[in-house]
This record gives structure tokens, C-alpha cells and sequence, in this order.
């Protein structure tokens, strides 16, 4: 294969994603490996810091679209720049993260430039010289290994998974300004911020869930209360979202977000099979519940078999001492 | 508005699934198949549109007969006529595959003034088919929508994405795909189900869509299922609630090297 990897580097609100920071490592590393070069594309505005952080976690060259028009997010016209980029670097792989906007991506370019496309890697070897993918298939349940028949290799990355390199920021890395049509039939007209200090789900490092063992809406606060004491987002199984006691941006499982924190604390939540395919894949799982034959322990690292209205509290204060004797 | 929704038929989501002897698939006997639980918030906005602007709503599923009872669930629920799109040809599709065995459909029948689909199919869990329709049918596309309103040629879309909201305009036709948040799909009762009886079903096949083997060869292919890694025997905490905590704490930190 031709050994140089694109990237997609994804800009939201001016900031460059971590999971953008994770498809540049990963390439980077492919790339030693099969003495390869990385280039990553940039698509809006353009953005020296983004730019400057990319060339540090390991991007040979960074392919900046600039034109006014690219400024708000469109499958029709990103897909468009990233094929280009593929087209005139000759590249032999893509990766995008697996985020709201690589998801949507991913499939436009794949069609563009006629590559297959593997969703939500977890993992990327190389085998005499191609790619071989294994990611999560039926919610979990499975560990697939995959491979591509096409010459171009695209694949999207499961965010929080892949290692970021040790930033150099004094590495070489050239930047070039590129053009295209940048006509898109849809496109975001606007953006609403979630209200302040509400911590993203898909890119949390530590996640505080709540279900069912909560035993009504207003005690969801004890969850609120321990993942601010901790620093993280919060989540919840789909049966307290059907109850109504929280959103359904807050689910955590099937039909709601897949999450791959470094920890999920679960309290009251049994581990439903649905609810297991949305955070199994989290390094370190704390189970909190009263019931020991909870499907959740069997999965969880660490548990605790007790009364949550008891634990939780006091797990908030032991969290908020340990975070203010480290700050 | 012609309404055309592409639904997957799959395996109970609660079902106990094994890997088949060849070791690259799951074992196919004895399971219960269902309509891909996001399809189904497809179904529902489908006639929830038919209701406010009239119109029909066409499902289209691809795969063997099982798919044909999904169907027959979606006419219950009000859909008007469904097309089970299969051909041993199609028996190994990827996305790619069905991406464009579902364009060539969707011509087929006429083009449509919206594509809905669920914003992925449960198992495969790939989140392609309906971007690669997309782009195979030339329409702009909005993915992941939790609001949708159509006025006249043109949609407004709301969808979550990490941080916040997006709000997309789009005209039409368009192919959107759902999630949860967007609706709560209806049950299908006694009365649609007898409905569903009289309702329009048909089979399409490769030669009534002009598709060669050669256009559908997979572009990517499953070397290897297996089960994910034992994960280690739970470490449980004994104690008080207070001596619980500091213990699990101290763990997190000391031991995990998470906190």
C-alpha cells in the first residue's frame, strides 16, 4: 500500500478534539512502522494552535481548507476536502474518529474515493503491509477482526481507546493551504452550547452513572453530586431515561452512547445486557449495588454490595477529600 | 410525501448469540429477529409526517423471508406497502453492498422526497448504509436526528453532538437518519396488525434492479469473531459504608491508577 495515512482532524467551537489528537497518534505510529507519513486534514477556519498540535502529536503535513463557506459542518463538502487530500497524497489509509461528525463523514468519503470503510475500531495492526482492524460488534459481545479488499483503507476510531504520543512540539511538519467546492445542500445553521459545566458523556475520562436502584428522579442529585466530586460526566441506563427521571442524551448503552472512560462508576444500575454494550469497554468499572447476583459485578473490577442511599454520599466526600489533597 | 424507510431486520437485542462453527459470523439458527430498534424511530417520524402532510410511507428491508415478518410488523404499526428486497445474490452484502442494492431500490420505486433510516442497525453496529446511500443517491444527508421538521422542500434538523446541539437546515429530498430522543415509536395493536394482512407486499430481486454480482463484491471483509477477554473476577469491598469508600478510594488511586 502506499504508506502515507490522512487523517481527518475535527475543529468544534474553535478547539481541536482530543479523538483528532488519537487518529494522529495512531497514524503516526502506523506510519513508523511501515516508514509512512502522516497528513492531516483541516477543514474551516484555519487555526494555528490546531495546526501547531497536530504537527507535535506526529502530522507530517497538515492540509488546511480555509474557505468562508467550510466554516459550518457538512458531510457533502468535508467529505469532498478529504477526498482530495486522499486523492493528491495518494494515500493508502483514512482515519477519522468515530465522533457525531466522523460517523456522519466517514461513509460520504468512503463513497467519494470507493475505499472500504471499517466503523469503530478499537485496535489497528499491520499485517504485511495492510491494515487489520478488531472492534466491538454486537454491542459488545463480540471482538470482530477485519480486513479491507479495496487498496484504500478507511477506518474510524472509537474515541478515549487509542494512546496520544508525547507531544514534540518542534517536529517538522508542514502546512499547505488547499481549495474546493465547498456547496453543501445541508449544513448547520447553528449550534447550541450544552448548558455550562455539563461534562461531554462520549469524551469523559471518569462517568457517573445512575439507575433504577436510585429509586426516584430527585435522588439523581447523589449521582451529581459524586461525578462533580470526581470530575466527570454523568450517565444513566435507559430505564431511568424512559422513566423521564433524566434526558436521553444522558443514556449510556443501547440506543443511547457508547463510552470508553478510563472509569464508570455504576450505582443502582443492575447491568442489563443493553446497558453493558454501552460502557464494557471501559478500562476500570465500580459497581455499586445492593443485590450480588447483579449481572453488573461480573463485569466491574471493583464492587460494593450495600445500600447506595449509604455508599454514594459517602464516596462524595471521600472523592472531594482526595481530589482537594492532589490540587 | 413519499416517505421510503430502509429497515433492518436483526436479532433480538436480548438474545444469547454464538459465534457459528466457521468462526466469522454468529450463529444464525434459533434466533428471534426484530426491526433494528433505531429503524423503528424511523418508522414512527415516517407516520407521524404522513399524518401532518398525508402521503405514504414504503418500508424496504433487504435479507432472506425473516425479514418479511419485521415488515409485516412495520405495516401494523401504519406503514402503507413494504418491499423485501432479496436475491441469494445478496446474501453476503457489507454496507457498501447494501448501500447500493437500497439505491438501486429506492430508483427502483421512483426516487422518494425523503430516505429515513435508523442511524445504524444493532449487531453489525457499523453507522454506514445510510451515508453510502447518500452519496449513491447524490442527496444531502443528516444524520443522528432527535428533531426533524419538514416545511415544503426543506427540513430543519436538530441532532446531539458532543458539547451541544446542531440545528441543520437541508432541502429535499434528503435521507435522515434517527435515534432515540426523536419520537416514541407506537405499538402496533390488534387493528394494525389485522390491517396489515390486506396491505401491499412484495419481493424485488437483483434482475428487477438491474444489479450484476460485481457492482456488490464487499470492500471490507470479518476474518474473526470471538467473545471480548475475560475481564478479572470483581474485587469486592467489605465494611462499613464509610470504611467502603475510603477503601475503594484508596484502590481507584493506589491500584487502578485512575483517580
Amino acid at each position: 500500500m502506499s504508506n502515507t495515512i490522512v487523517t481527518f482532524a475535527e475543529v468544534r467551537g474553535g478547539t481541536l478534539r482530543r479523538p483528532s489528537l488519537e487518529a494522529v497518534s495512531e497514524a503516526r505510529r502506523i506510519a513508523d512502522a511501515s516508514a509512512g507519513r502522516v497528513v492531516s486534514v483541516l477543514v474551516g477556519a484555519a487555526n494555528e494552535a490546531a495546526t501547531k498540535s497536530l504537527g507535535a502529536h506526529g502530522a507530517d503535513k497538515v492540509i488546511c481548507f480555509a474557505a468562508g463557506a467550510l466554516s459550518s459542518y457538512s458531510s457533502e463538502s468535508y467529505a469532498r476536502a478529504l477526498s482530495k487530500a486522499v486523492e493528491s497524497e495518494g494515500a493508502g489509509a483514512v482515519l477519522i474518529p468515530y465522533t457525531a461528525m466522523g460517523k456522519d463523514l466517514a461513509p460520504r468519503v468512503a463513497f467519494l474515493t470507493g475505499g472500504g470503510l471499517v466503523s469503530d475500531c478499537s485496535s489497528l495492526e499491520l499485517a504485511e503491509g495492510r491494515l487489520v482492524a478488531k472492534r466491538a460488534q454486537y454491542s459488545g459481545k463480540f471482538i470482530s477482526t477485519f480486513g479491507w479488499k479495496t487498496k484504500l483503507q478507511i477506518a474510524t476510531l472509537r474515541p478515549n481507546v487509542f494512546a496520544l504520543t508525547t507531544p514534540a512540539p518542534d517536529r517538522a511538519c508542514e502546512v499547505a493551504q488547499a481549495e474546493v467546492d465547498a456547496a453543501a445542500r445541508a449544513r448547520v445553521r447553528e449550534f447550541r452550547a450544552k448548558e455550562g459545566g455539563k461534562k461531554e458523556l462520549a469524551e469523559a475520562q471518569i462517568i457517573v452513572s445512575g439507575g433504577r436502584g436510585l429509586k426516584a428522579a430527585e435522588h439523581y442529585k447523589l449521582i451529581e453530586d459524586l461525578g462533580n466530586a470526581m470530575g466527570g460526566a454523568l450517565g444513566a441506563s435507559r430505564a431511568i431515561v424512559d422513566d423521564g427521571w433524566v434526558g436521553h442524551s444522558f443514556q449510556v448503552g443501547q440506543t443511547g452512547k457508547t463510552v470508553s472512560p478510563t472509569l464508570y462508576v455504576a450505582c443502582g444500575i443492575s447491568g442489563a445486557i443493553q446497558h453493558l454494550a454501552g460502557m464494557s469497554s471501559s478500562r476500570v468499572i465500580v459497581a455499586i449495588n445492593k443485590d450480588p447476583e447483579a449481572p453488573i459485578f461480573k463485569i466491574a473490577n471493583y464492587g460494593i454490595v450495600g445500600d447506595l442511599f449509604e455508599i454514594v454520599p459517602a464516596l462524595t466526600a471521600e472523592a472531594k477529600a482526595h481530589f482537594a489533597s492532589r490540587a | 410525501m413519499k416517505i421510503i424507510v430502509c429497515v433492518k431486520v436483526v436479532p433480538d437485542t436480548a438474545s444469547r448469540l454464538k459465534v457459528a462453527d466457521d468462526g466469522r459470523q454468529i450463529a444464525q439458527n434459533d434466533l428471534t429477529w426484530i426491526i433494528s430498534p433505531y429503524d423503528e424511530f424511523a418508522i414512527e417520524e415516517g407516520l407521524k409526517l404522513r399524518e401532518k402532510l398525508t402521503g405514504e410511507v414504503i418500508l424496504v428491508s433487504v435479507g432472506p423471508e425473516r425479514v418479511a415478518a419485521g415488515l409485516r410488523n412495520g405495516l401494523a404499526m401504519g406503514a402503507d406497502s413494504a418491499h423485501q428486497i432479496w436475491d441469494p445474490m445478496f446474501g453476503d452484502l457489507d454496507a457498501a453492498g447494501r448501500a447500493t442494492v437500497l439505491a438501486a431500490v429506492i430508483k427502483h420505486l421512483g426516487g422518494a422526497d425523503l430516505v429515513l433510516c435508523g442511524h445504524q442497525g444493532v449487531g453489525d453496529d457499523d453507522s454506514q448504509t445510510a451515508g453510502l446511500l447518500a452519496g449513491a443517491l447524490d442527496l444531502p444527508m443528516v444524520s443522528m436526528a432527535i428533531k426533524l421538521d419538514v416545511d415544503g422542500a426543506a427540513a430543519v434538523v436538530e441532532r446531539e453532538v458532543e458539547g451541544g446541539i446542531e440545528v441543520w437546515d437541508t432541502s429535499l429530498p434528503a435521507v435522515i437518519t434517527t435515534q432515540k430522543g426523536l419520537n416514541t415509536p407506537r405499538y402496533a395493536g390488534l387493528k394494525g396488525i389485522m390491517a396489515a394482512k390486506k396491505k401491499p407486499m412484495g419481493v424485488i430481486d437483483a434482475a428487477m434492479l438491474g444489479l450484476a454480482a460485481e457492482a456488490l463484491s464487499p470492500k471490507t471483509e470479518r476474518r474473526a469473531m470471538t467473545p471480548p477477554p475475560d475481564r478479572p473476577p470483581v474485587k469486592l469491598i467489605q465494611g462499613d459504608a464509610a470504611t467502603q469508600a475510603k477503601e475503594l478510594i484508596r484502590l481507584l488511586h493506589e491500584e487502578a491508577k485512575v483517580i
